[in-house]
């Protein structure tokens, strides 16, 4: 019990131990200090996302085309919505975590066991609508397609609203063949072929006059401009990839920078958020058999509870660096 | 001369801080919906005032989470300075120079001959 939990003790020399720098414990002291530089690690994410922003501040995508799904609703134009309903859920997972540690410092065993229940049960949903988000980031959802300068461009109508290439795409009689690492010399393959070819997307587009090209560059209205007919066929004869959804190579949404860090800045906070899951069920079967009502103090929970309102607080700035700026 | 014994037990404040939180939550995602044409086209230090005031209300939320959710404002003051200044002056040092940076190499893929994506 004195090892895991230190008490101070003023009667102690200042160099035999036991003392408390700062009026807290070790253990507590230790988690502000991993809190400082794991924040330290975020601010770093986060400020080379405003770096690759600024760089590309004219043609970066808009937050609201990208992340516009919600659960069951096919179709819906839902920006903000899901993320907004993710955020209250960690939010509320956070109060219960805090309500815990309150209850932790009542001793009321079962209520910590309950707060912490209900916190894991949170950060539960919350990994989910996380995966969920990703599911559709990386599906995709219109396609689009790259020049042979890297440029990214979109399809909408005479509207300005988004097409689908599945819409336009004409079915020409070729062949593609993907080329796997039995096929290859010297250990050569290529990624999964998209659904049309470059050819299919221009005969479509040829065909169909009420189409028209969205480049990724933002006018004076802040949209996305959108060319004359003339300039489109233009554009899209130097197309030389079809793009659908996201990977870590190219997106359908624009930059390539910007795929690389949601995966990355979101993929990390997840994990933090996964890591939190499992100690705070580890601490959730701790409190259940006893082990801190047998040690007289519920400060581990408390500790565990810094660390989730760590992860509680790199969402919020996640969220408006992501989803509103 | 344990911090336990400074502890309040004070549940109805978390469930305040806990409004507070949902109520800019709330405000944050109507802002973003709607986009109020003055705030969204009046630029301000090199970003729209739109992103100011999220980024002030971030600021705010943050504060409620570490002084009240993680308990900082029960903490000795020692404790809380070794934290938070550090942090602040940090980042906003890191930003500064990051965005300072960035901005300046959209203004060379702009103006020189150099291009990135066409």
């Amino acid at each position: 019990m004195e090892s895991t939990v230190t008490t101070g003790n003023s009667e102690e020399k200042t160099w035999g131990g036991g003392n408390e720098p700062m009026g807290a414990s070790y253990g507590k002291l230790m988690m502000w200090f991993f809190i400082v530089s794991d924040a330290l690690t975020f601010s770093g994410f986060l400020a080379a996302y405003g770096f690759s922003r600024f760089k590309f501040i004219e043609t970066w995508p808009i937050a609201d085309e990208v992340f516009n799904h919600f659960p069951f609703l096919h179709g819906v134009d839902a920006p903000m919505y899901y993320v907004a309903l993710m955020t209250f859920i960690l939010i509320f997972s956070s109060v219960t975590m805090v309500l815990a540690v309150d209850a932790g410092h009542q001793m009321k065993k079962d209520k910590v066991a309950l707060y912490m229940f209900l916190t894991i049960i949170g950060g539960g949903i919350f990994v989910g609508s996380q995966a969920w988000e990703w599911k559709n980031f990386i599906k995709g959802e219109y396609g689009a397609v790259e020049t042979k300068g890297g440029s990214l461009l979109q399809f909408v109508n005479k509207e300005g609203k988004r097409v689908a290439l599945a819409d336009f795409a004409a079915t020409l009689p070729e062949e593609r063949g993907q080329l796997t690492r039995d096929k290859g010399t010297w250990f050569m393959s290529e990624a999964t072929l998209p659904s049309y070819s470059v050819a299919e997307v221009q005969a479509g587009f040829k065909a169909n006059p009420d189409i028209l090209i969205r480049t990724e560059v933002l006018n004076d209205k802040k949209q996305k401009t959108i060319l004359s007919r003339e300039e489109s066929m233009l554009r899209l004869s130097q197309a030389h990839y079809v793009v659908e959804g996201a990977n870590l190579v190219r997106n359908e949404y624009g930059s390539k920078l910007f795929a690389d860090f949601f995966f990355f800045i979101t993929g990390f906070h997840g994990f933090h958020v996964f890591s939190g899951v499992i100690i705070n069920i580890i601490i959730f079967f701790n409190v259940l058999i006893g082990t801190y009502e047998k040690r007289g103090s519920y400060e581990m929970v408390e500790k565990v509870g810094l660390y989730w309102h760590f992860v509680d607080l790199v969402w919020v700035f996640v969220f408006t660096v992501f989803y509103l700026v | 001369m344990s911090h336990e014994h400074e502890y309040v037990s004070n549940t109805s404040r978390i469930w305040k801080v806990f409004g507070i939180l949902s109520l800019v939550t709330i405000v944050e995602v109507i802002l973003g919906i709607y986009k109020p044409d003055s705030l969204h086209f009046t630029n301000f230090l090199g970003m729209s005032l739109l992103n100011w005031i999220f980024y002030a209300l971030t600021v705010y939320k943050a504060y409620y989470i570490v002084y009240a959710f993680m308990h900082m404002e029960g903490e000795r003051s020692s404790l809380r300075s070794a934290v938070v200044y550090p942090l602040i002056f940090l980042i906003l040092y890191l930003l500064f120079i990051l965005l300072t940076e960035g901005d300046y190499i959209y203004g060379v893929f702009k103006d020189s001959t150099i291009k990135w994506n066409f």
